[in-house]
């Protein structure tokens, strides 16, 4: 059975499922209660920022945190009880935050295991908003999943839909590892397909959602949309677009990579993010190293340019990758 | 208090055009006409402007993600701020900033900020430019209360008591910080007692009043001017709207808010004070408000006319092309 939820619901219902059956999970986070059930039931909580742990607190009243405004605090503390047998789930309003508190997870987080000769775990998920696409201007619309999943010890997921969101999430939670999962603008309010009940999708494995000949088209969270948009166009003009959702940033599914570029020799690959230091360009490097002899065309990368997020409504829409100009990069190889 | 009757009269024209401003950005965004996340400063009018009518141009502010009233009590054009928040080219920081940005370095407005806590260590920074360069200005950072949790506060003062330098720091403590109480989430029930963890000096203002705020700040002001080091200024306050627009409100308790609204509002306040002395009369303050009414609707005019920029300039003011 499923019903239609938006990727937030889904996120909502993963995090019910992942505290009903383990009681070790809690949730923390600003606003992540909101002012709920503490002055009595006439008083609701909003569950965030975006409503997306609304009704959480009424369910596990003393499992969910509303912190300070505190991200060094919450990351750290968050560390430090993972380390020591919770399994905390940190809500990071914006991944931009992470400007404020990336130690707990660059020297912390994604280290004490190393450090420690494998004596330790930190189960830890952080969920963040990622991306534009709102008019939210510099400091909240970064796609800065490219810092964590270039930090070793730490993993990145990055769902597209909310059926793999509620499947991810919920693999996350059970990692035994910190998980970045990251929840894209672009789709965080689209709607779609979601199974009941407890299931997970694992981390580490990239999904093909349309299939094609004649060039690949890689993207994940919010860029997929713009891949599926751009296959219809292409496919329109006679041209078969495989497309990949790679949903899991790190470990990226090599291997689903390579087969799509064996198949069609042509790849080109949409992040929303800048692009030095990129998943785009680690994909790009990835093709060009072990894919070499199947390609046919250079490999190209459809991103935003190297330069702050702006607020104006042109400027923004101008800066996001489009399906025009995934189609423009097709025709270019072809 | 030492006010002229012309000075009365200006602050009370920001108070209004601060109120009126965010009455109209309120609108604007409910009808779809403006984008992005807006958050509206009605309601603690009285802190910004009894802060900055004591300012200059060498003195900084620096500012946060609701900071439209310390942008206009500053001195900042409201035509620059409205097209700014029409994503217009015209904008005071050309459309890429927008709200939670707005900035006008030649007026000492450093910015408004997206990070909670971060204007603080900059008012700090500009506090040492100051005491360095010795320009005799200081620097104010405006914050809420929430921003006291991070750890960018605590340092900052630290930092600043520790050098003693010229520097403002003004809570706006209006109870909440987004949705949560703050008594939710600060175990103190006047902030500005971690001042005294710092041996910083530290007033309380109700920040519903101007003339209080008035009174404190000039105190304090006159402490850091004369080379004493910093001090925290906490001012009590409320914001009439929700955290932003479309903010349903239902984490807050509605009788609590109209007695603040109804009772407390600080243009009101302000009003019946000056009233009551004998300071200035109604009909000059009801000429104010229509000038700002029509200033305001100037703004929104020249500003929904205005080109939108060219999508070459997402790509400029990266990097200082012509210092490199
Ligand atoms: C570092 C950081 N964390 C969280 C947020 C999200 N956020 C924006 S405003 C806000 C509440 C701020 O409360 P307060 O400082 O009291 O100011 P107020 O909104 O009440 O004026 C939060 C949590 C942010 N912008 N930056």
């Amino acid at each position: 059975m499923s019903r239609k939820l938006s990727l937030g619901m889904a996120v909502n219902e993963a995090l019910r499922i992942a505290m009903e059956t383990d009681p070790d999970v809690i949730l923390m986070g600003e606003d992540v209660a909101g002012g709920g059930d503490r002055k009595g039931d006439d008083v609701d909580e909003m569950g965030g920022v975006l409503g997306t742990t609304r009704g959480l607190v009424k369910a596990f009243p003393d499992r969910v945190l509303d912190t300070p405004i505190s991200e060094m605090g919450i990351l750290g503390t968050a560390v430090g009880a993972a380390a020591t047998g919770l399994r905390p789930v940190v809500e990071l309003m914006f991944i931009d935050f992470l400007g404020t508190c990336l130690d707990p997870l660059l020297n912390q987080a994604a280290k004490l295991r190393y450090m420690f000769g494998g004596n330790a775990r930190v189960p830890l998920t952080v969920r963040t908003v990622t991306g534009a696409g709102m008019q939210a201007a510099a400091q909240h619309s970064q796609s800065l999943y490219w810092i964590t999943a270039g930090i070793p010890g730490l993993k990145t997921v990055i769902p597209s839909n909310p059926a793999d969101a509620k499947g991810l999430l919920l693999s996350a939670i059970r990692d035994d590892n910190p998980v970045v999962f990251c929840e894209a603008k672009l789709v965080l309010g689209v709607s779609g397909e979601v199974p009941e009940g407890d299931y997970e999708v694992p981390i580490g494995k990239a999904k093909l959602v349309r299939g094609g000949n004649d060039v690949s088209l890689i993207g994940f969270g919010g860029t997929l949309p713009i891949c599926l948009q751009a296959a219809e166009q292409l496919a329109s003009d006679g041209i078969e677009a495989d497309v990949l959702d790679l949903r899991s940033l790190q470990p990226l599914d090599e291997d689903a990579i390579l087969a799509t570029l064996t198949r069609t020799g042509r790849v080109v690959i949409v992040d929303e993010s800048t692009p030095r230091s990129s998943v785009a360009s680690d994909v790009a490097a990835l093709c060009v190293d072990r894919g070499f002899d199947s390609l046919d065309a250079p490999v190209k990368r459809v991103m935003a340019p190297h330069s702050p997020v702006p607020f104006s409504r042109v400027l923004e829409q101008a800066f996001l990758p489009s399906a025009a100009r995934v189609v423009e990069a097709v025709r270019s190889q072809v | 208090m030492d006010l002229t009757r012309a000075e009365l009269l200006e602050a009370y024209r920001k108070l209004r055009r601060i109120r009126s401003f965010e009455d109209k950005l309120g609108e604007l965004v409910v009808a779809g006409k403006m984008g992005g996340f807006m958050h509206l400063y009605a309601g603690e009018e009285a802190v910004a402007v009894g802060v900055c009518t004591q300012l200059g141009d060498k003195d900084t502010v620096t500012s946060t993600h609701r900071g439209h009233g310390h942008c206009i009590a500053k001195g900042v054009e409201i035509a620059g701020m409205m097209a700014e928040l029409f994503g217009r080219a015209t904008g005071v920081c050309k459309g890429k900033g927008g709200s939670m940005h707005i900035a006008d370095i030649e007026r000492g407005m450093l910015g408004a900020n997206g990070i909670v806590g971060a204007g603080i260590p900059l008012a700090t920074g500009a506090a040492l430019t100051a005491r360095i360069k010795r320009t005799g200005g200081v620097a104010v950072a405006f914050f809420g209360d929430g921003a006291t949790n991070q750890g960018a506060f605590h340092e900052s003062l630290n930092m600043a008591a520790n050098w003693k330098l010229p520097a403002l720091y003004v809570i706006e403590n209006n109870g909440f910080g987004e949705f949560t109480p703050t008594e939710f989430v600060v175990p103190v029930k006047d902030i500005a007692v971690r001042a005294d963890s710092y041996a910083m000096k530290s007033l309380i203002a109700d920040g519903m009043d101007f003339f209080d705020v008035y009174a404190k700040a000039a105190e304090a002001l006159a402490y850091c001017r004369s080379g004493r080091g910093p001090v925290l200024l906490e001012c009590k306050t409320y914001r009439f709207a929700g955290h932003f627009v479309g903010d349903t409100l239902v984490y807050r308790d509605k009788e609590e808010a109209e007695d603040w609204i109804q009772n407390r509002d600080p243009l009101q306040n302000f009003e019946t004070q000056v009233l009551e002395a004998s300071l200035v009369e109604a009909e000059a303050l009801r000429r104010i408000d229509l000038e700002v009414q029509e200033e305001i609707a100037a703004a929104v005019e020249s500003a929904e006319a205005a080109p939108w920029p060219d999508v070459a300039e997402t790509e400029t003011d990266v990097y200082v092309e012509d210092g490199g």
